[in-house]
């Protein structure tokens, strides 16, 4: 049943360029101005995301299931820094008793 | 035994003991270190024998490798030339070097620095040997310059005296000019000629007809501005008497014996330069004949022990100079080798003297002293009679060549000698009655005290008078009908015409010049030998003053060199160095030190600012890759 | 069709900016859970539908529980987060800035391909599989030791600290 679904014929490419471009954005702005570390964890979720969508999309339009399989691989892994990364900032909040970035302030050489 | 392995002997051992005494002395007993000390030096005088015996006056020279090969066809060997001018260096330098290394034991007993001091004076004769052997002007001059080092260690012996170090330091520069003049003269000899080695550049300047060859002129003239640091000549010779400062063996065998003779010994060395330039040869002589007349008549008034034979070192090395501007190069080696015996006598004696006295060196504070040191007194007399030209003491025979010579040449120059003998007869009869006659005029707890030299220094004493009186042997005059040893032996390495003199000139001389010295030794020891010398008048004449300040030579050089070069060195280490390089140099430095200030405040461990460096870095490389 | 994408893609960016500014953290999570669900809408719309369902188990599911027992487990709720001063937030808002014209720079000189493998049934699960188990296996495998030096790390990061002495003897 090889049929080309409405919206690749409907919709253009970059319109998926560009609304992932504005989800990478948003992320990165959150990324830049939140001061909650596991707020700013979130944002990089996002930021993740707008790279994944923009992958699927590609891959879509392209036919092609590697782009996908490309996409897992990168949830896979962003599952695993997930589970880390807020396992450290567990231990961080344990030691500092806080999550506001702006008080991380012992990363000198 | 090969010429090879009489080399190593006479070479090696002064070295192997300033290597041993150098490291190892401090921890080894003083009788250990004196033997090596001694042991080193008289190794080589057996060599030197030897050498002496096997070679039989035949030129040998000993190559131990190429040292390095210069532009166009100069070739430095490392090499060494054992002919009969060496042979008699040889001599001076390794027997009178034993003698003072001896002698230094008695000495130098209770000094601190025993083993340093002996260490210094066998690297001294190990570079003196180098100088006298060195078979091309390359090896020599690292010889002539290892001396100069070893004068100014030796100088600077006792490190803890600044004056003492100042009259190092002085008598270092006053080298390093006419060190300077002497590389000059090096490079011009290989740029002219392109040879180095004594054999080469003889063969290739007697072939030379040219008379006063603007190149050898040039090249005589710059070699003879090193002679005048090394040995002592006007203008450069201000740095010998304050050169004094120095253990008295060191003055005995540097500043007066050998050292300061290598200058002589080098002229010699190349006098078939020296007889194609007769203009140096008048520059030579007539500096030489100041330079005798100005330290004979500065010694006249001096009143320190040690700096009157200062003196009178440089008025001899003076009378040296003038035989070699007289062509009579043989009479100046001649000279030389009585002087070595006669003023390391004199040195030796006065130490011996101030040894006694436990460091009074001024001679106003002596007197009367022949009744405590009889062994010193006589000795002493002998030294003062054969420096003052009495026959048939070595001095007088020598003088006498040199004042015959000078008298065939240049009259105005024999008349200088003479005069400047007639003061060396003065101020050395001054300096003998002020010493040991009369009555003594220092403290008396120090008169109670004043004791004999121990036999360690005695016995170099004795033999050194011995060599005072019969070094004369060596070169009696033509009317003794001997036949004159030295030059006879000289002949083949120095070719010279014999010095010779009509008869009833020879006997005039002798009869002037006896009735003269008699007649000062009678007026000095009438005026010093029982009040020691006058006291200075309150309103001394103008002579008397220009004598007692030494021609205000120093203060001369004071303002005319040292003066303006300080103003200069000050303006330019303000300007130059402080203003310029200073800043040119900190200038990076500066730059890379306030960047890192502010880049310093980059790091400040924020989590917040490193993730808003990460985002920054990543437009620029955005913007790289776009733009490129 | 078209339509379907617009709405979603502002309900999308709507969300991932209320993640941005909610001063409450779980209002935080909850509209990134959204964001989430809607992204995953976009999938379906592609055709993605393997890559939808992963999206919602892992993220909405997996991730976001993580983060929400993490919030709670610091009781972190109730503290509101003060933003900051202007001063990084108009560095943020300058870097964000560039970095948005240039990527419109970028796009605009860049050409974007529409040469087509062919298949668009690409993102079901039987050809996923077929891509994964065929050509990516290795990569897979590895993946697999990623998660097991994850959960090994997590859990040495939370092991209690055994006390040490006080002074170790010298050897």
């Amino acid at each position: 049943m090889n049929h080309i679904p409405e919206i690749i014929r409907t919709i253009p490419l970059s319109h998926y360029v560009a609304l992932s471009s504005a989800l990478f954005l948003i992320g990165l702005l959150g990324v830049l101005i939140r001061k909650n570390i596991i707020i700013v964890f979130m944002c990089i979720e996002i930021m993740l995301n707008a790279v994944n969508l923009l992958m699927v999309a590609a891959a879509s339009y392209r036919g092609d299931s590697a782009g996908q399989v490309m996409v897992l691989f990168t949830m896979a892994v962003a599952a695993a820094e997930v589970s880390v990364g807020l396992a450290i900032i567990v231990m961080i909040y344990k030691n500092l008793k806080t999550t506001n970035i702006d008080l991380f302030d012992q990363m000198k050489g | 035994m090969n010429p090879e392995l009489i080399l190593h002997l006479i070479l090696w051992p002064p070295l192997a003991g300033f290597l041993i005494n150098g490291v190892f002395g401090a921890r080894m007993p003083k009788w250990l270190v004196s033997t090596i000390a001694c042991f080193s030096p008289l190794l080589s005088f057996a060599a030197s024998v030897a050498a002496y015996i096997q070679l039989a006056g035949q030129a040998t020279t000993v190559k131990l490798y190429t040292w390095f090969v210069g532009e166009g066809s100069a070739i430095v060997d490392f090499s060494f030339l054992i002919d009969n001018l060496s042979i008699v260096m040889l001599f001076v330098v390794t027997g009178v070097g034993t003698l003072i290394h001896v002698y230094s034991i008695g000495y130098m007993s209770g000094d601190r620095g025993f083993h340093r001091f002996f260490a210094y004076l066998n690297l001294f004769v190990f570079f003196m040997l180098l100088l006298v052997l060195g078979s091309n002007l390359v090896v020599l001059f690292a010889g002539w310059e290892g001396v100069g080092l070893c004068s100014f260690l030796l100088i600077g012996f006792w490190y803890d005296n600044l004056e003492y170090n100042r009259a190092a330091s002085k008598a270092f520069v006053m080298n390093r000019i006419g060190d300077l003049a002497f590389l000059v003269a090096i490079f011009l000899t290989i740029y002219t000629t392109g040879a180095v080695s004594f054999a080469d550049l003889h063969d290739t300047m007697t072939n030379d007809v040219r008379i006063n060859d603007p190149a050898y002129v040039a090249i005589s003239l710059l070699f003879f501005i090193g002679v005048c640091g090394k040995s002592a000549q006007i203008p450069l010779f201000t740095w010998l008497p304050d050169a004094m400062a120095g253990p008295t063996p060191v003055s005995a065998l540097i500043h007066a014996a050998t050292m300061v003779t290598a200058g002589i010994y080098l002229i010699a060395r190349m006098h078939f330069m020296y007889d194609l330039v007769p203009v140096t040869q008048l520059v030579i002589g007539i500096t030489g004949c100041l330079t005798a007349l100005v330290a004979a008549t500065i010694a006249l008034k001096q009143n320190d022990i040690k700096k009157i034979l200062a003196y009178s070192t440089v008025s001899q090395l003076g009378f040296m100079a003038v035989a070699l501007a007289a062509g009579a190069y043989i009479t100046a080696i001649f000279h030389l080798v009585t002087h070595s015996f006669f003023k390391a006598l004199l040195f030796l004696g006065a130490g011996s003297v101030i040894h006694g006295l436990h460091g009074e060196q001024d001679i106003r504070q002596m007197g009367g002293l022949r009744h405590k040191m009889r062994w010193t007194y006589g000795v002493m007399l002998v030294g003062t009679i054969a420096i003052a030209g009495l026959p048939p003491l070595s001095g007088f025979f020598s003088k006498d060549e040199i004042l015959t010579a000078v008298h065939s040449h240049n009259m105005g120059f024999f008349i200088a000698l003479a005069l400047a003998s007639a003061f060396t007869a003065w101020y050395m009869f001054r300096m003998f009655a002020s010493v040991f006659h009369g009555a003594f005029r220092g403290k008396n707890e120090t008169w109670e005290h004043v004791h004999e030299a121990p036999w360690s220094m005695r016995g170099p004493l004795v033999v050194l008078a011995v060599l005072s009186l019969a070094g004369g042997l060596l070169g009696l005059p033509a009317i003794t009908g001997q036949s004159h040893r030295l030059y006879n032996f000289l002949v083949p390495a120095i070719v010279q015409p014999k010095i010779s003199a009509s008869h009833a000139f020879e006997y005039a001389l002798w009869g002037i010049s006896l009735a003269v010295i008699l007649t000062l030794l009678v007026i000095c020891f009438k005026r010093y030998g029982s009040s020691g010398p006058s006291v200075p008048s309150v309103t001394p004449s103008f002579f008397e003053r220009l004598l007692v300040n030494k021609y205000f030579i120093d203060e001369i050089y004071e303002r005319l060199f040292v003066h303006p070069l300080k103003i200069a060195g000050s303006w330019l280490m303000h300007r130059g160095d402080y203003g310029i390089i200073d800043r040119v140099v900190h200038f990076p430095g500066k730059v890379v030190e306030s960047g890192a200030f502010a880049l310093r405040n980059l790091q400040d461990g924020k989590l917040s600012s490193y993730l808003l460096y990460s985002v920054v870095a990543l437009l620029i490389f955005l913007t790289l890759f776009l733009i490129f | 069709m078209d339509k379907i994408f617009y709405i979603l893609a502002a309900l999308t960016l709507i969300a991932a900016f209320m993640v941005v500014i909610s001063r409450h953290p779980i209002r935080s999570v909850l509209f990134l859970v959204a964001t989430f669900f809607l992204i995953s809408a976009q999938y379906i719309l592609l055709n993605a539908q393997f890559l939808a369902l992963v999206n919602i188990i892992v993220y909405a599911g997996a991730i976001m529980v993580l983060f929400l027992f993490v919030i709670m487990f610091l009781n972190l709720s109730r503290d509101l987060e003060r933003f900051a001063s202007w001063m990084p937030i108009a560095a943020a808002g300058i870097s964000v800035g560039g970095i948005g014209l240039l990527l419109l720079a970028s796009y605009r000189g860049a050409q974007i391909s529409t040469d087509t493998v062919g298949n668009y049934d690409s993102g079901l699960v039987e050809q996923i599989g077929e891509v994964l188990y065929r050509d990516y296996l290795f990569p897979m495998e590895v993946c697999s030791v990623l998660f097991l030096v994850a959960m090994i790390g997590i859990v040495l990061l939370n092991r209690k600290e055994r006390e040490l002495p006080a002074k170790l003897p010298l050897p």
